[in-house]
């Protein structure tokens, strides 16, 4: 790998040369450790059960479909029957996520489920969230060995299981609760939050759905 | 990419003429404001997140320093390299290094301003390399080897008649008789072709719409998937950024995030908006093996402390283009490069020089719906005016105009003489032009009437119904 150091020195020095400054400043490695919120909007500030009243509202705005089940038992139901209303084979590949070994697949046999990594020729997968947003009706999704990343992107259907509990008001909630994981510093290597499904207005500016991504996105609300 | 800025009037009579191109701008740039207004009116918050997204990125640049050294450090603690680059030759150099290091034989790309900026696709290609553009507006513009005509929206310029002619031309297996009249059948044929592309690729590149220098995490928003795919599925995702798009922290990116989709597309928030940060972690089962990023300077930094720093603020949202009356008249290329609109106005001289890009901040009416619209709040007109005393200065514009200038400012700066003469001038005007009210064609001034009529001065200066008025009120 070639050598940058030099470019290095004399791009932070120019910077510095600019800024009259020596060694950086106090107040950014200040705000870099407090790490501050700005203004939140009021609109996501609110009590839970509407919080989660909002999550769905804007989910559903971006073409996202919210579906409320009692348990993570009903998960299984809810899949078989989502995929056959939209006449899709009733395949699905799972992330081998620890929080979704409590759904009892077997309880729907005629269901193929396999876990693992997306591949091409999976049509639908199923995913855990590590958090909704209410704010935007996103999800967030983190990458980890239980929870590979492709199952985002790859397959036409994805259907995300979000437990209620994961419901928060704004991104600066959901950084809260990552920050609580206790893995101070680092990121997982891969943050996404979903607002939708794919789309683009790239051809005269009429927005179609299913671009690269997902065309649809199925969100399973579950009560914990 | 060669830029033709300097051929700015030509380029841009070409474009008042060209039919095909005024009817698509007829309709699209009203969609962009349209939008932008409902996401705005719809957040009571809109203008005071404006004021704090300013601050924020003026706090930035004051440190910039700290924070680019903050986020070099994060990337590499998690096993990730920075490529600190000077120019663009230098950060094409540097990709190309890694493309090489990765044996790599096709590239795919996310949509990336700054890799336009520096030309990568080219360099690649003559080296041997294939890099595929993954943005559907990007992919159709490369096919047709056009350069984007809008930062957000490459393909602004096309109609889906001429999507089609370019699928049928450039997708040889294509049958003759399928039916691609259709935006629907459009995307479905590029999302098939592109499917194999994304998994052929070796190297995956992506920008950035923000660095975090808290985290060392790199950001893009997108709405079709297609930078995810390109930077999870090949062996090494490359971001090429710039060094202006660094945040402190998490929080901070969130206030530039409320503010970018809503500026962009008028959207809440993009489809997909994802954080990377370094290579894929052990026992992980899908992401890049190798994670770099391309720092680019190009020019940058030389405008901190200067007339020109607040530019630096910029997030490439592409408001004031889409509010532009001369951007909306002759569109994107004309400009002649990368950056088009009052921003490119304003970054082009800073990045290409007076003498090449020295046409585009006269190229406006100076109306301020771009800094009205700036989420950032950069005064934009302010700064081109700062580019035309430059130009001035630098001696550049052509003789009669610089005259003219001259005799005006000697005059300007005898009042009791310039009132006199303007007097006399509009008393002259108006006696002349008494009988139709206006003047086809006028000496000295032909520039102006060539195009339109000269109304006749009423017969009073501005200055002297102002002193007339005065009393009244």
């Amino acid at each position: 790998m070639a050598d940058t150091s030099s470019a290095r020195a004399q791009i932070l020095g120019g910077i510095r040369k600019a800024l009259g400054s020596v060694e950086g400043s106090e107040d950014a490695r200040k705000r870099l450790a407090v790490h501050p919120r700005n203004l939140v909007p009021a609109r996501a500030q609110l009590q839970h059960a509407d919080q989660v009243e909002l999550f769905t509202r804007m989910a559903t705005e971006v073409a996202a479909t919210v579906e409320r089940l009692p348990g993570l038992s009903d998960v299984p139901r809810a899949v078989a029957e989502y995929l056959a209303g939209l006449n899709l084979p009733a395949e699905i590949r799972v992330a081998p996520d620890a929080d979704l070994d409590a759904i009892p697949w077997d309880q729907r046999p005629t269901l193929t489920v396999s876990k693992g990594r997306a591949r091409d020729s999976d049509g639908a997968s199923v995913t855990g969230a590590f958090a909704g947003v209410a704010e935007t009706g996103s999800l967030m999704l983190l990458s980890g060995t239980e929870r590979p990343t492709t199952l985002n992107f790859l397959p036409d259907t994805h259907i995300v299981v979000l437990k209620r509990s994961q419901v928060v008001g704004t991104m600066e909630d959901a950084w809260d609760r990552l920050r609580g994981l206790g893995v101070a510093g680092t990121m997982p290597r891969t943050v996404n939050f979903i607002t939708g499904p794919s789309r683009t207005g790239d051809i005269e500016m009429r927005i179609e759905l299913g671009a690269h991504g997902p065309r649809r996105l199925h969100i399973l609300l579950v009560e914990d | 990419m060669e830029p033709t800025t300097h051929a700015f009037p030509e380029n841009a009579r070409k474009a008042l003429s060209d039919e095909r191109l005024q009817k698509v701008l007829a309709i699209a740039p009203a969609g962009f404001v349209n939008r932008r207004k409902q996401a705005a009116d719809r957040l009571p918050e809109f203008e005071a997140l404006r004021d704090q997204g300013r601050d924020l990125k003026n706090h930035v640049l004051a440190n910039l320093d700290t924070y680019l050294e903050a986020f070099e450090s994060k990337v590499t603690e998690q096993g990730g390299h920075v490529h600190w680059c000077r120019t663009d030759q230098e950060a094409r150099d540097a990709i190309l290094g890694i493309c090489r290091a990765a044996n790599a034989k096709t590239v795919t790309k996310g949509k990336s301003m700054v890799s336009e900026e520096i030309g990568i696709n080219d360099y690649l290609e003559a080296n041997g390399l294939t890099p595929i553009e993954t943005d559907l507006g990007e992919y159709i513009i490369q096919l047709r080897h056009e350069p984007p005509s809008h930062i957000i929206a490459p393909a602004f310029h096309l109609s889906k008649k001429d999507v089609e002619g370019t699928f049928r031309q450039a997708h040889t297996d294509l049958p003759p008789d399928r039916v691609l009249d259709d935006p629907k059948v459009l995307i479905a044929e590029a999302r098939t072709v592109l499917r194999r592309k994304f998994q052929q690729a070796d190297v995956g590149i992506t920008g950035a719409n923000l660095m975090i220098a808290e985290t060392g995490s790199t950001v893009i928003v997108t709405n079709e998937g297609n930078g995810d795919l390109t930077q999870i599925l090949p062996r090494v995702h490359v971001v090429i950024a710039s060094i202006e798009k660094i945040v402190p922290t998490l929080e901070d990116a969130a206030l530039v995030l409320r503010l970018l989709a809503r500026s962009a597309t008028g959207q809440e928030a993009s489809a997909y908006t994802t954080f990377s940060t370094g290579p894929r972690r052990p026992g992980d089962l899908d992401g890049p093996e190798e994670f770099h990023v391309v720092l680019l300077d190009n020019g940058r930094s030389a405008l901190l402390g200067t007339e020109f720093q607040e530019v630096l603020r910029c997030i490439r949202c592409g408001a004031c283009m889409n509010h532009c009356p001369v951007y909306g008249a002759v569109g994107g290329h004309a400009y002649g490069w990368v950056y088009p609109g009052p921003i490119g106005s304003v970054i082009q001289p800073a990045l290409l020089g007076v003498k090449e890009a020295g046409h585009l901040p006269n190229a406006s009416t100076f109306c301020g719906r771009c800094e009205a619209v700036c989420p950032m709040r950069i005064p934009l007109p302010k700064m081109m005016r700062h580019w035309r005393e430059k130009e001035f200065e630098e001696g550049l514009q052509p003789a009669a105009m610089r005259k003219g200038l001259g005799l005006w400012a000697w005059f300007a700066r005898r009042p009791a003489l310039y009132h006199a003469a303007t007097r006399m001038a509009i008393r002259a005007l108006g006696a002349l032009g008494r009988g139709k009210g206006r003047f086809a064609a006028l000496p000295l001034a032909q520039g102006w009437t060539k195009h339109r009529d000269m109304p006749a001065p009423e017969g009073k200066t501005f200055q002297q119904m102002w002193a007339e008025q005065k009393g009244k009120r």
